[in-house]
């Protein structure tokens, strides 16, 4: 089994998060280093994924009304619309090489919402996925986002699951561009997990899902110190 | 040398792509394995390297439009002739199915039509590597005795070709005109791709990619599943041949090109017919005998194997079947087959005899329970009456599932073809 790195980096502006994939990609596809999960949380954020259809029209907020509740919005690389990242959120980054036997995006893209659902299931939260539209849902509302970047099979961004975040700051956006549906938590659905709680079930799960085998995590940048 | 962009296809249940941006645009340099465009599909924004190094002459789709896999969305002329080393694992381009190693339809040596453009290339790089391994003196003698520096064993450093090597060949050369003159043909082998035979790629671990993975999976699949036996026969092509030469004309006027696969297609529908349990398979304790006779040809690609379908193959005329399989081998080298041009098969025919072989055993292409490899075709003693005469001869071989095809069956069948064969009816051309 393939090793799989977890690393808990607790709150990380979402600028960070990027730059810090973007090297991990790199280091990933050079071999530096093997397959690593990055479970994060980001300050208020909206982030836009790459899909010309949709994206920043789908912020219902003015910008005046954003800088004032301090939500930042970015850019990023990945695919899907628009989606809001913020404290009680667990934000996942599994950077891994689906080389070789995983060459197949929709796939992963299922395989990521195995593990949520699984994790769901591990808090007694009956989740399901719906079809046509990606993410892990607790009956019409939203529990987890996905939203994913390949680059010659090298994975970054992820998913975001709710666990005690305030969904009132959804309410800036018409999320993921659907706009007949809400969103929902852990903490919403009655379930008390902590932060800590989830991220150990995500961890486990990613692995038994992805069939790779947690090892200890090593300083984020080891393997460029030794360049 | 141009090379096709096509949308990739990054899962097997994917039939198309979006466009969302082009990182290069028409003009532009791009190196191989450079990120060339992103395509979206559900969530995922994929990033893809393009396929060759050279610059973008022509881009076929939009951002924001959305294609079908395997479509062409791009074209680079490539600007330097590098050799094609690494098999980069291709995420594109990977229709279903796959077959034993075949080759093109024209049963003739057929690499001297795939060898062209592959030839040269490798000869580039080649002599680019020789060259920068010699001197300039020696460049000089080579050309002014018009020597090709690529033919000579070089015993200097490096395998460097030094001025004793080239002027020893010289003089050896003056005694046997013939072996100076005659460029090095670049062997065959090479015109096959690097990708498919793993040139230069000793001491390295490459991924499989999801074509050979699945031909892979198919090949042990089917060993498995039908109780594989072969039998050979030897076939006397020389009536197959006259009647070739006599309407070869006529059929190019008609667009089609009238090969030995057309007959042999011709008369296999036809044997199906007579002989159905050929044209069946097995559902656990059933045969179904197939309603239709769809028989798929094997088409070798550079990135693998496909195995396109000509339907209802017993109701056409040889002409058909001729326009039939280099329409198909044609759209499967460009990569425009259809989906449903690659399924529905009953029977298969695979040509390794257009590498040489002078027969292969063929595994079945699932869920088929059959199928004729047809070796090389080529003038051979043979026993005609009692005196020794020279003929086109060939050999069919026939790979069969013994679940539910006996020997004698089998035979009879093959009887069948090659009986057909030899006492062509002139009239059914």
């Amino acid at each position: 089994m393939r090793p799989l790195e977890v690393h808990r980096l607790g709150l990380v502006p979402y600028l960070e998060g990027l730059a810090l994939q973007r090297a991990a990609v790199e280091d990933r596809r050079a071999n530096r280093v093997g397959d690593r999960l990055f479970l994060v949380e980001h300050p208020h954020v909206l982030t836009v994924g790459v899909r010309r259809d949709g994206g920043r029209s789908h912020i219902r907020a003015s910008a005046e009304a954003l800088a004032a509740r301090g939500v930042e919005v970015h850019d990023t690389g990945r695919g899907g619309d628009i989606t809001y990242h913020g404290p009680g959120q667990i934000v996942g980054y599994p950077i891994i090489d689906l080389k070789p036997d995983r060459l197949d995006v929709h796939r992963y893209v299922r395989d990521l919402e195995e593990v949520l659902l699984k994790v769901a299931g591990d808090f007694d939260v009956a989740a399901t996925r719906m079809a046509g539209l990606t993410g892990v849902w607790v009956g019409d509302e939203k529990l987890a986002a996905i939203g994913v970047r390949i680059s010659r099979w090298i994975t970054s961004h992820g998913f975001a699951i709710n666990v005690t975040a305030d969904l009132e700051y959804f309410n800036l956006i018409v999320p993921c561009g659907i706009a007949d549906r809400g969103v929902t938590s852990f903490a919403r659905l009655g379930c008390v997990a902590s932060q800590g709680q989830v991220e150990d079930r995500i961890a486990a799960r990613f692995a038994e899902v992805f069939d790779r085998r947690i090892v200890p995590p090593v300083s984020l940048t080891a393997a460029r110190d030794t360049e | 040398m141009a090379t096709d962009v096509v949308m990739p296809q990054m899962g097997e249940s994917i039939a198309e792509g979006t466009i969302v941006r082009w990182i290069k645009k028409v003009g532009d340099a791009v190196e191989r394995d450079e990120p060339l465009l992103e395509i979206s599909t559900d969530k995922v924004d994929a990033e893809i390297p393009s396929p060759a190094g050279g610059i973008v002459s022509e881009i076929r789709a939009g951002e924001g439009d959305t294609v079908p896999v395997n479509s062409v969305i791009a074209v680079i002329v490539e600007t330097s002739s590098r050799p094609e080393a690494a098999s980069t694992p291709q995420k594109g381009g990977e229709p279903e199915t796959a077959m034993t190693p075949a080759s093109a339809p024209a049963p003739e040596p057929a690499q001297s039509q795939r060898a062209g453009p592959r030839v040269s290339r490798g000869e580039d790089s080649l002599e680019a590597t020789i060259r920068g391994r010699s001197s300039p003196l020696v460049r000089r003698i080579a050309r002014e005795h018009n020597v090709d520096i690529a033919q000579i064993a070089g015993t200097g450093l490096a395998g460097r070709v030094t001025r004793d090597d080239i002027l020893g060949f010289i003089s050896t050369a003056a005694a046997k005109p013939d072996a100076a003159a005659a460029p090095p043909a670049a062997s065959p082998a090479r015109s096959v791709s690097g990708a498919a035979t793993g040139a230069g790629l000793a001491g390295q671990t490459v991924p499989m990619t999801v074509m050979r993975k699945r031909i892979a999976e198919h090949m042990v699949a089917s060993r498995r599943t039908s109780a594989h036996v072969h039998t050979v026969f030897e076939v006397n092509f020389s009536r197959v041949a006259e009647i070739r030469a006599a309407k070869k004309a006529e059929y190019e006027l008609a667009g089609a090109s009238l090969t030995y696969l057309a007959f042999i297609t011709r008369a296999v529908a036809a044997a199906l017919r007579a002989v159905p349990v050929v044209n069946a398979s097995v559902e656990g304790d059933n045969i179904v005998y197939h309603r239709s006779v769809n028989i798929g040809v094997a088409v070798a690609l550079e990135w693998g194997l496909i195995v396109p379908v000509i339907r209802n193959a017993d109701t056409k005329t040889l002409l058909g079947l001729s326009q039939a399989i280099a329409d198909l081998a044609n759209r499967a080298r460009s990569k425009q087959l259809k989906p449903d041009e690659v399924s529905g098969g009953t029977f298969t025919i695979t040509n390794p005899g257009a590498l040489g072989a002078l027969f292969g055993m063929p595994v079945i292409n699932q869920p088929q329970v059959a199928i004729l490899g047809v070796g090389n075709i080529g003038k051979r003693p043979v026993v005609i009456g009692d005196a020794l005469s020279i003929r086109p001869m060939g050999h069919l071989s026939l790979g069969y599932d013994h679940r539910i095809i006996d020997g004698s069956v089998a035979d009879e069948f093959m009887s069948n073809v090659k009986r057909t064969l030899e006492s062509w009816d002139s009239s059914d051309v």
